[in-house]
């Protein structure tokens, strides 16, 4: 019976990829992905983390790539490839942890909102209106200087602005669900509140979801980039942001030092690119109303 | 003469999937044909085929004509003109086609206004009164939205639809599908009536074999893509020689009947997949009384005198 | 002894009475018919008589118990639901033996999980059952999705089915199987059934009594044979004449649909309807067409008409 059973989720896992496979922009964006991701990875073995440290660097400030730094020093004569390189890791993890917040509240939130209606969703829906027209940056300024500035803090200033978007997804996708006739039938057998949303509801609405983290992701790397660029982020973990913000403060922009700017910004557009193309091709993978319509 | 004809016509879906296995049918002005079958029996790639409204990845065998013209030979603008003003299609499930946004009156005034584009606006509401008031509404619902008229209503509209051309030829897929059994009565009860006062010639295309059994003339029993059993509605009903079209007679029992009372007859099994058919008769797997060469053997319309033809090796055993 | 009844129940939905006064009863082993047209209430009232809308007046009744609402878990391993479109009522994305098993999981039922799904699908006629286990629902017929979801639905054991028009969306051949399979369950396992249907043939077919349902009340109730064979009110005459199998008879074609139940009419529900009132009757029976409010008909066996005529 498991035999048959994986063989099964074998089948399913090849037709997805084969689906997956047909739209090219997203094997680009996964390439891309795939790169970034080993870099991460192994951040530590393709640059000495020692390198980051100020007090420790004897290279001459400002210098144009060479033979000893590719991509030249910052303002400490730290190599900007090595800051590139564990920038990668700390951008990565916030975008993927805020994500990983904003879709648990926004999930819950949509799927409690979409399932008993009435006056919860009037409430809840509310509740994530009045956040979706919160100006964001200034909500990220003001949590991020009371919360202080940390790895952590970033994560979670991120997290609890970006679920709106996830929760009027969950939701409007609950209702959907909600009315099919095996709701009435779990209902007749017993199943209570809970069992109805965890077994039929969640499993229906989860592959939008996974399609909107991807997005959402690229959202967080960008808010974190700008978190980072504006000073509020973590000093001892430099991410893009804060190369940016460095080359920003000490002038590289003016004195037309191309080395120090370029490549942190590239790094973010490509990441951001990536994550999108393979969302939206995920969505259309995913969600059999948009296949109709291709 | 027959008002429309179908000569052998075999349609063959894309990755050769026959639909419709060599189907010759005909119906005369002021005839009522049904056509019965169950779903993935081919009766509703019929409806399409006849218009060209089939997918261009199926393949036609035979020929369909129209008043003695094959409308696979027809040039395109010759084929519009047919279209609608000889022979319209009120298609299954389609109450929910009308345009929400529309006042009815409009929808209905467009198929003229497109055919004859002489009219003026006038003359195109007058026609559109008159419509309304052949199929039972009051010619001032014109104004109205889809919205505002029930389920019956808007099946009533969607055969003003199809009549606004005034087409000689009309074929109507399940049109009481979705109905309740008062509505499905009134419904019938005018596409009779209409086919009477106007010499319509009616194709009736339903899995309700007790509803064609007492509005139409002839009945064709379909199954995987063929014709099984042809003839008078009233005798294919009471007397079939095909075991499948007596197994879809019994399906609806005779209320009132001793002998279906805690008696639901059916058979067993599922209709086959069209593209994977049984070899023999393609009945043989579910047939009660199928024997060894209905496996081997591929059986042919016989002719069974009296109007009737029936595909079965026993048909002429009688009952 | 019935195993359900419904008491005076009431179902409002905002200003609209779907359900407006009934009593019905469903004894032991016993098959019911409630047959109306779309929007007469029959599927408020099915609801209400498995405790998935609760009344706004009267109770349901469970061997003769009250139900009490606040133990509606242990009243469901009683009363089990099968709805009209077998692929709607199964979730797409699990399997026939995670459908049938669900019952079981919810309500912790102790014994071999696999060796219960695997009897329920057998007397459901999916034989065999280990054959059907890792099957998807968009991978089974019809009928075999509707055998999964009478599967899932004895699996708990229950003493009575309610079954919303278990065969409509079924092809035609198919029909007589599932309501053979019906028939079969009642014999073998003692079953009570309600079938909620808009089809007279079906409850030709099948029941042993029926009640004919209009505007949210029971206006014909009584033996199957009796009222379908000498209906009595108008409307049962009216829904029995356009039954197309009978073609002996004159159709009586109703004007109109089913009213809407947020105004029904005084006097009489059906008046604006009914045949014979709009044929002329004598005053006096005219005049309490108009005025009299009709009582509700009893749950009693007995053949029952709500007219005022003879």
């Amino acid at each position: 019976m498991t035999a048959i059973a994986w063989q099964r989720r074998r089948a399913t896992a090849s037709r997805f990829w084969a689906d997956f496979r047909s739209h090219r922009s997203a094997l680009v964006g996964l390439g891309i992905l795939l790169f970034f991701g080993l870099v991460a990875v192994f951040a530590s073995v393709l640059a000495d983390p020692a390198g980051l440290d100020v007090t420790k660097a004897t290279a001459p400030a400002h210098a144009g790539p060479s033979g000893d730094y590719w991509l030249g020093t910052d303002q400490s004569g730290r190599s900007v490839l090595t800051l590139l390189i564990h920038g990668t890791r700390v951008s990565l993890i916030v975008g993927l942890a805020a994500t990983a917040i904003a879709i648990v509240i926004g999930t819950i939130l949509g799927i409690m909102a979409g399932f008993y209606g009435g006056w919860a969703r009037s409430t809840l829906m509310g509740l994530t209106d009045w956040f979706l027209v919160i100006p964001f940056l200034p909500l990220a300024i003001v949590m991020a200087t009371v919360l202080g500035a940390s790895l952590l803090n970033i994560i979670i200033v991120i997290g609890v602005t970006s679920w709106p978007g996830t929760a009027r997804l969950v939701c409007a996708q609950t209702l959907s669900v909600r009315e099919r006739p095996y709701l009435e039938r779990a209902r007749a057998l017993g199943g209570g509140d809970w069992h109805q949303m965890t077994r039929h509801i969640l499993p229906n609405v989860m592959p939008l979801v996974l399609a909107h983290v991807v997005l959402t992701v690229s959202v967080a790397i960008l808010s974190e980039t700008t978190l980072s660029f504006l000073g509020l982020g973590d000093p001892t973990r430099p991410s893009w942001g804060y190369i940016l913000d460095n080359a920003y403060g000490t002038g590289a922009m003016s004195n037309g030092e191309w080395w120090f700017v370029l490549p942190p910004g590239l790094c973010v557009v490509l990441v951001v690119l990536a994550f999108t193309l393979v969302g939206r091709a995920l969505e259309a993978v995913l969600n059999p109303r948009l296949r109709e319509g291709s | 003469m027959s008002l429309l004809e179908l000569r052998d016509l075999s349609v063959t879906y894309a990755g050769d999937v026959p639909a419709v296995r060599g189907v010759s049918l005909g119906v005369a002005p002021g005839e009522v044909l049904g056509v019965a079958g169950e779903s993935g029996c081919g009766k509703s790639t019929i409806s399409n085929a006849v218009l060209r409204l089939l997918p261009k990845s199926a393949r036609v065998g035979g020929s369909v004509l129209l008043d003695g013209e094959d409308v696979y030979e027809m040039s395109f603008g010759r084929l519009r003109a047919v279209r609608w003003a000889t022979a319209s299609i009120v298609f299954q499930g389609a109450l929910h086609s009308l345009n929400a946004v529309q006042t009815i009156g409009r929808q209905i005034a467009e198929p003229i206004l497109l055919h004859e584009p002489k009219t003026s606006r006038k003359a195109a509401d007058l026609r559109v009164g008159e419509l309304l008031e052949q199929v039972g509404l009051p010619a001032r619902r014109a104004k109205d939205y889809p919205h505002q008229l029930s389920g019956g209503q808007r099946q009533r509209v969607m055969i003003a639809l199809a009549l606004a051309c005034k087409p000689r030829l009309l074929i109507a897929d399940e049109p009481t599908t979705a109905l309740d059994v008062m509505v499905q009565a009134q419904v019938l009860q005018l596409l009779t009536g209409l086919v009477k006062d106007l010499g319509l010639a009616l194709v009736l295309i339903s899995h309700d074999l007790s509803v064609l059994g007492t509005t139409c003339d002839r009945v064709a029993v379909m199954y995987a893509g063929k014709v099984v059993e042809e003839g008078p509605a009233s005798v294919v009903f009471d007397d079939s020689r095909h075991p499948y079209s007596g197994a879809l007679a019994g399906a609806f029992p005779r209320v009132g009947d001793p002998r279906f009372r805690y008696a639901p007859a059916g058979l067993a099994g599922d209709p086959p997949y069209p593209g994977d058919l049984p070899p023999g008769c393609s009945f043989h797997p579910r047939c009660p009384v199928a024997f060894d060469r209905c496996v081997s053997e591929e059986v042919e319309l016989l002719d069974l005198g009296a109007g009737r033809r029936a595909a079965c090796l026993r048909a002429g055993e009688g009952s | 002894m019935s195993a359900l009844a419904a008491r005076g129940v009431q179902v409002r939905f905002g200003a609209a009475r779907a359900v407006d006064g009934v009593d019905l009863e469903i004894g032991s082993g016993e098959i019911v018919a409630l047959v109306g047209e779309s929007g007469c209430g029959k599927s408020s009232l099915a609801r209400a008589l498995l405790g998935l809308v609760r009344p706004s007046q009267g109770t349901v009744d469970c061997d003769d118990r009250p139900l009490d609402y606040r133990r509606l878990k242990e009243f469901r391993r009683h009363v089990q639901l099968v709805l009209q479109d077998p692929s709607g009522s199964l979730n797409p994305r699990h399997t026939v033996y995670e459908a049938v098993a669900e019952g079981l999981r919810i309500h912790k039922v102790p014994g071999d999980e696999r060796e219960l799904v695997a009897a329920a699908l057998s007397k459901a006629g999916l034989r065999p059952p280990e054959r059907f286990f890792l099957r998807y629902p968009h991978e089974l017929s019809g009928g075999q999705l509707q055998r999964v979801v009478i599967a899932g639905a004895l699996v708990l054991e229950p003493d009575v089915l309610v079954a919303d028009e278990p065969v409509s969306s079924l092809d035609a051949s198919v029909r007589g199987e599932i309501l053979a399979l019906l028939l079969r369950l009642r014999t073998e396992l003692g079953l009570s059934l309600l079938v909620v249907t808009h089809d007279l043939g079906l409850a030709w077919n099948i029941a042993d009594r029926v009640a004919v349902m209009y505007l949210g009340r029971i206006v014909e109730t009584g033996d199957t044979a009796e009222v379908l064979t000498a209906p009595r009110h108008p409307y049962t005459k009216a829904l029995l004449s356009v039954v197309p199998e009978i073609a002996r008879q004159e159709p009586i074609v109703l004007k109109g649909e089913t009213p809407d139940p947020s105004r029904i009419p005084a006097g009489c529900r059906f008046r604006p309807r009914c045949p014979a009132y709009a044929a002329g009757l004598p005053a006096d029976l005219a005049d309490r067409c108009e005025k009299e409010t009709l009582p509700v008909l009893p749950a009693d066996r007995g053949h029952h008409a709500a007219c005022v005529l003879p």
